[in-house]
């Protein structure tokens, strides 16, 4: 099986800042046909479409633009680009080989819920996409490609908490990166209180191949009830470490052995943690798995971000999972208590373990803390990093085993 | 140098944007001195306690003097599992500094960072937010001496 390249078919082909170049490879199109529909129809459309957010929770797209009430005076379209999970360069990527279909999607957002501004929030680390976007934006804003709708560029200051949309939120308004308490959702009072769409950078970029290809089009790729492609970016041991764009049905095996070229120097496969760093560990056992949303959600991991992280045989359950936790302590913005603490007591207790102080006592005690982060936690920071966690405990415990006193 | 109050001020136009402001006092002096901060609170209609907390929240943004070259290294998953510790230590042997610390040339700062998105060529490192690819142990004398 092939890779299926939608977003990224031009790669490399054209100048992602020129806006001539996208329109000569039948770039705006979408717009065109969106700004010709009613508000309710596009919407409908999209809905149809299956489109389920590409950031990690699978929204359905078109669904969450509908709770933005038409007749608020001021909207907001925000994209996510915030990509902070590690081992996740995707959106970097679709930026840098696709950026105008990035802000095709957005203005065709706009269109649907009557925004003329929108916003990207490019993480810090990121210092050239977010001169290579402004520069994007000013090609489409001179060949007239984006009409009366503008966007602008915010850079964030690396913090992994701003990937949640109403930390992102705080950050665009100036403030502190931390989670605000949900309801409202942003859709009804997101930036600056008004109705605001939160979507991902991937899932935007589908919406121009959407609008021309049609719903029905987009629904029929991979999985049914997550259809499109997806973009992936294999890391760790691995032949090929680099991206793929694949429909979503495609098997998880068949990333590994096929477009990564299999565990590095002829290794065996230990474990494949997928969806970025507060992703599950999957055992080898799991691997004949496709990859889209539910059906890494019925093996216990998460599609996530479309990261892949391969470990072979030789690799440290254990250590690794124990500089996850270190991750998790430094990104807890500190806002609620069970993530602030539990991510301390969490490394805590991991590196106890890992330096062979630990006792089944400390195992009990680390599964217990993980069920009430998991429950307790404000947003989703809180809520996933005891994954990595539970899930090797739950698959590898024969690592943790041989480390205890 | 440009003046701070011309940074800030560059930046005024835009509704909260008091990061950008921040932004753009670093990418002249490296940190934000403690008189831009207080006239970035002013001119974003913050308390100077506010503008503080925000300078503070996020890991790029320092309120100390730092070097004119910030090295970050970064130390998540894909890194580590490729040999992240081993470059860590080579850089503090090569500058004899710690973490955190900037030499007494005022030349290098370092600094540890969470993935920058750049996992096809791990370990990673930023000069200047300038990534430098694969790094391994060897090369770290040969990459520094580079910075004049």
């Amino acid at each position: 099986m092939e890779e299926q390249r939608i977003l990224l078919e031009y790669a490399d082909q054209i100048d992602p800042e020129s806006a001539a170049d996208y329109i000569k490879v039948g770039g705006y199109k979408g717009l065109e046909k969106a700004r010709a529909m009613e508000k309710k129809a596009l919407i409908d459309e999209v809905k149809k479409s299956g489109l389920r957010g590409r950031g990690g929770a699978g929204f359905n797209a078109g669904m969450k633009w509908s709770f933005v009430p038409q007749d608020a005076p001021v909207k907001y379209v925000v994209c996510n680009l915030d990509e902070g999970e590690p081992g996740t360069y995707k959106d970097r990527i679709i930026c840098e080989k696709n950026a105008q279909a990035l802000l095709e999607g957005m203005a065709i957002c706009g269109t649907a819920i009557g925004s003329e501004q929108g916003y990207i929030y490019c993480r810090g680390e990121y210092p050239t996409v977010v001169k290579l976007l402004r520069n994007a934006i000013a090609s489409a804003k001179e060949a007239g490609a984006l009409g009366e709708f503008n966007i602008e560029v915010r850079m964030g200051a690396g913090a992994y908490v701003c990937g949640e949309e109403t930390a992102l939120i705080e950050s665009i308004e100036g403030h502190r990166g931390e989670p605000r308490f949900k309801p409202p959702f942003p859709g009804v009072a997101g930036l600056w209180a008004a109705p605001t769409v939160v979507n991902n950078v991937e899932t935007f970029a589908c919406l121009p191949y959407i609008m021309v290809k049609g719903a029905e089009w987009f629904a029929g790729i991979g999985a049914p009830k997550y259809p499109g492609t997806k973009v992936l970016t294999l890391t760790g041991d691995i032949n090929n470490p680099t991206y793929f764009e694949v429909p979503t049905d495609y098997i998880l095996r068949d990333v590994i052995t096929k477009l990564g070229g299999g565990v590095k120097n002829g290794k065996k496969l230990k474990a494949v943690q997928v969806g970025g760093t507060s992703g599950a560990f999957i055992p080898e056992q799991n691997l004949d798995t496709q990859i889209d949303f539910d059906s890494m959600g019925a093996i216990g991991a998460a599609l996530g971000s479309g990261a892949v992280l391969v470990l072979d045989e030789t690799r440290d359950i254990v250590d690794t999972v124990a500089r996850i936790t270190r991750f998790f302590e430094h990104e807890s913005c500190g806002k609620c208590n069970p993530c602030r603490e539990g991510t301390f007591r969490m490394r805590e207790m991991l590196e106890k373990v890992n330096e062979g102080k630990g006792t089944e006592k400390d195992l009990e005690n680390i599964l217990r803390l993980a069920k009430v982060m998991r429950k307790a936690s404000l947003c989703g920071l809180g809520q996933a990093a005891p994954i990595p966690v539970e899930s090797t405990i739950r698959h590898f415990k024969y690592e943790y085993m041989r480390k205890l006193v | 140098m440009a003046n701070y109050k011309d940074l800030i001020a560059s930046q005024q136009g835009r509704k909260g944007g008091i990061i950008e402001a921040f932004h753009a006092i670093q990418s002249e002096y490296n940190y934000i001195p403690q008189d831009a901060l207080r006239e970035a609170a002013k001119a974003f209609g913050m308390s100077e306690a506010k503008a503080y907390g925000v300078a503070t929240f996020y890991s790029y943004l320092s309120v100390e003097k730092r070097g004119r070259y910030i090295i970050r290294m970064c130390e998540s998953a894909p890194c580590h599992v490729a040999g992240a510790d081993a470059v860590i230590k080579a850089i503090q042997n090569y500058l004899g500094i710690g973490i955190g610390e900037t030499t007494s040339d005022g030349k290098f700062t370092l600094e540890l960072t969470e993935c920058i998105g750049q996992c096809q060529a791990t370990p990673v490192i930023t000069i200047n937010s300038e990534p430098v690819f694969n790094v391994n142990p060897e090369q770290i004398p040969a990459i520094l001496s580079a910075y004049k």
